[in-house]
């Protein structure tokens, strides 16, 4: 599914602040894995999903999703495989549109937003069938702006509007760090049943180390833009939390 | 008296599509666009260019919007292409639009007197005054039906996203620079129609006709923004309707200025202050309440 061969990505190149942030990281992902990502900061996690994303430019190496080498595309362009859930809750919608403009949008990441209107009564009771899934509450608030609502409900319903769409790629840069611990445990575990129920591809960053523990089935750590573990299926299985505390003894 | 108030809703519906434009780059887009000094000048000059050379009124008007869209179309390429901040992109073609401007015209000033004009080309009343009101009222009308659409239609979403939220955007498959030369090509033809309609209701087109206009048109979109917040208004539709009626505001207090007899040089330092007592008095409550 995704393919990543030899990337480096320096910041400010040949200036004083030169940065490395991944050195030469190949990386192969297959369809519907579940990678979680973890690695001290400055480790390139975020590099990383912003390079599979688009959102960076990477300066050699090449990236191919699902067989297209998408290595020169804007990120609007990659929107056609990947949806992205954002660690600021704000990232992911547009606050001073209605819920409903919102997933209307979402609806039609993969197409053109012609100059007819979408959000008709049929499109309005999809929406309201999907919102009713999470049990926040929000039914009755569809035709409110997205800035009413809190940050967990945000973000738990960024990552709803990311299946309206076709979605291949699913890439949540630590979605639950700006939240409390219930509206993060309703975030991961709609992110796992995505994947497990529409086989998504998904990859995750965390600096939860139980979650990281808990959720997907493979696990790799990065160190100074390296990757430093790649744990697959059956070791991760086994893979206990203190196993996974050790590593950044 | 009732005359006074008429002309103002007169001019007041004149400068509507150029408000509607200023709402589309300020309220949608987030962007100052400076460049409506410009283009609003370059309708009015296209119009007399073209009204000179016998052309009826009704096909001068979509050469005016185009060239107005053609001149928005410059501001955003060098702001999304090149990355040079808006305000600066704008102040550039406006600044470029005043040469021109004056090669259209060939001279710094074109009466209208003896041309056709879009408000008599269509007799519905016999008097002047009521048959300008009525034309400029259906234009005016129609506009704000087709943009109140154009923003509920799932372009309109994507562009009022684009201005809120560029982050999301780019992720939801948008191209925000395509939107945004779209969005400012729509205000500067606004913008243009706006100078068409003025010319020809003042019966000419002078080269410095644009400068400040764009304040005029902030000062309705402020004066909508205020009373949005004041009467709770979210329906889209109902802002447009809004911001016309921030336009005729904004002509009632210029023209009450002037009955009660300040002098006309003070015109723009009255705009410029009116404009800026929109703008502070909220701020300035706002602080007085925090103590």
């Amino acid at each position: 599914m995704i393919s990543l061969q030899n990337i480096r990505k320096i910041f400010h190149k040949g200036k004083e602040n030169e940065l490395t942030a991944l050195e030469n990281l190949s990386l192969q992902i297959k369809k519907g894995e579940f990678v979680v990502l973890v690695g001290a900061n400055g480790s390139g996690k975020t590099t990383l999903l912003n390079i599979i994303g688009g959102a960076e430019k990477l300066t050699s190496g090449s990236i191919t999703i699902n067989g297209t080498d998408v290595t020169q595309f804007p990120e609007y362009k990659r929107s056609k495989w990947i949806a992205r859930v954002f660690q600021n809750p704000n990232n992911g919608t547009a606050p001073d549109l209605t819920i409903l403009d919102n997933f209307r949008l979402a609806a039609l990441r993969t197409q053109r937003k012609n100059l007819t209107i979408g959000t008709d009564a049929a499109f309005k009771k999809k929406v309201l069938d999907k919102i009713a899934t999470l049990g926040m509450g929000l039914e009755n608030k569809i035709n409110q702006p997205m800035g009413n609502l809190s940050g967990g409900q945000r973000q738990a319903l960024t990552l709803l509007m990311s299946v309206m769409d076709e979605t291949d790629i699913l890439l949540l840069d630590e979605p639950t760090a700006a939240l409390d611990p219930k509206s993060a445990c309703v975030v991961l575990n709609l992110a796992d049943k995505f994947n497990k129920d529409f086989g998504i591809t998904t990859m995750l960053i965390t600096h939860n180390l139980k979650d990281a523990q808990q959720y997907g089935n493979r696990l790799i750590q990065l160190q100074e833009g390296k990757i430093l573990r790649d744990i697959n299926t059956e070791s991760k299985v086994k893979l206990l939390l203190p196993d996974i505390y050790e590593w950044f003894g | 008296m009732s005359q006074f108030y008429l002309t103002a809703l007169q001019l007041s519906l004149c400068l509507g599509p150029m408000a509607m434009g200023i709402y589309i780059t300020m309220k949608v887009f987030n962007i100052p666009d400076i460049t409506t000094d410009g283009s609003y000048t370059l309708g009015a000059a296209v119009t007399a260019m073209l009204l000179m050379h016998h052309w009826p009124a009704l096909a001068v008007l979509p050469v005016c919007m185009i060239a107005g869209a053609l001149a928005g179309i410059c501001t955003a390429l060098i702001h999304t292409k090149l990355r040079i901040d808006a305000l600066l992109a704008g102040i550039l073609v406006m600044t470029g639009l005043y040469s021109i401007n004056l090669i259209i015209l060939g001279r710094s000033n074109i009466p209208l007197i003896n041309t056709p004009a879009i408000f008599n080309s269509f007799p519905f009343f016999k008097n002047d005054l009521y048959n300008q009101l009525f034309i400029s009222a259906i234009i005016v009308i129609i506009l704000t039906l087709l943009l109140n659409y154009l923003l509920k239609t799932d372009f309109g979403i994507a562009m009022r996203a684009t201005g809120n939220n560029p982050i999301m955007t780019k992720s939801l498959g948008i191209n925000n620079d395509i939107i945004k030369i779209l969005g400012l090509a729509l205000a500067n033809a606004l913008t243009a129609l706006s100078g068409f309609l003025v010319s020809q209701y003042q019966s000419f087109t002078d080269i410095n006709m644009g400068i400040g206009i764009v304040i005029t048109g902030l000062g309705s979109v402020l004066i909508a923004d205020a009373l949005r917040i004041w009467i709770n208004v979210t329906n889209i539709g109902l802002q447009i309707v809004l911001v016309l009626a921030g336009s005729f505001l904004f002509q009632m207090v210029l023209a009450f200025t002037l009955a009660m007899g300040i002098d006309p040089n003070f015109l723009k330092l009255v705009t410029a202050s009116f404009v800026l007592l929109i703008v502070a008095l909220p701020r300035v409550s706002r602080q007085l309440k925090r103590g």
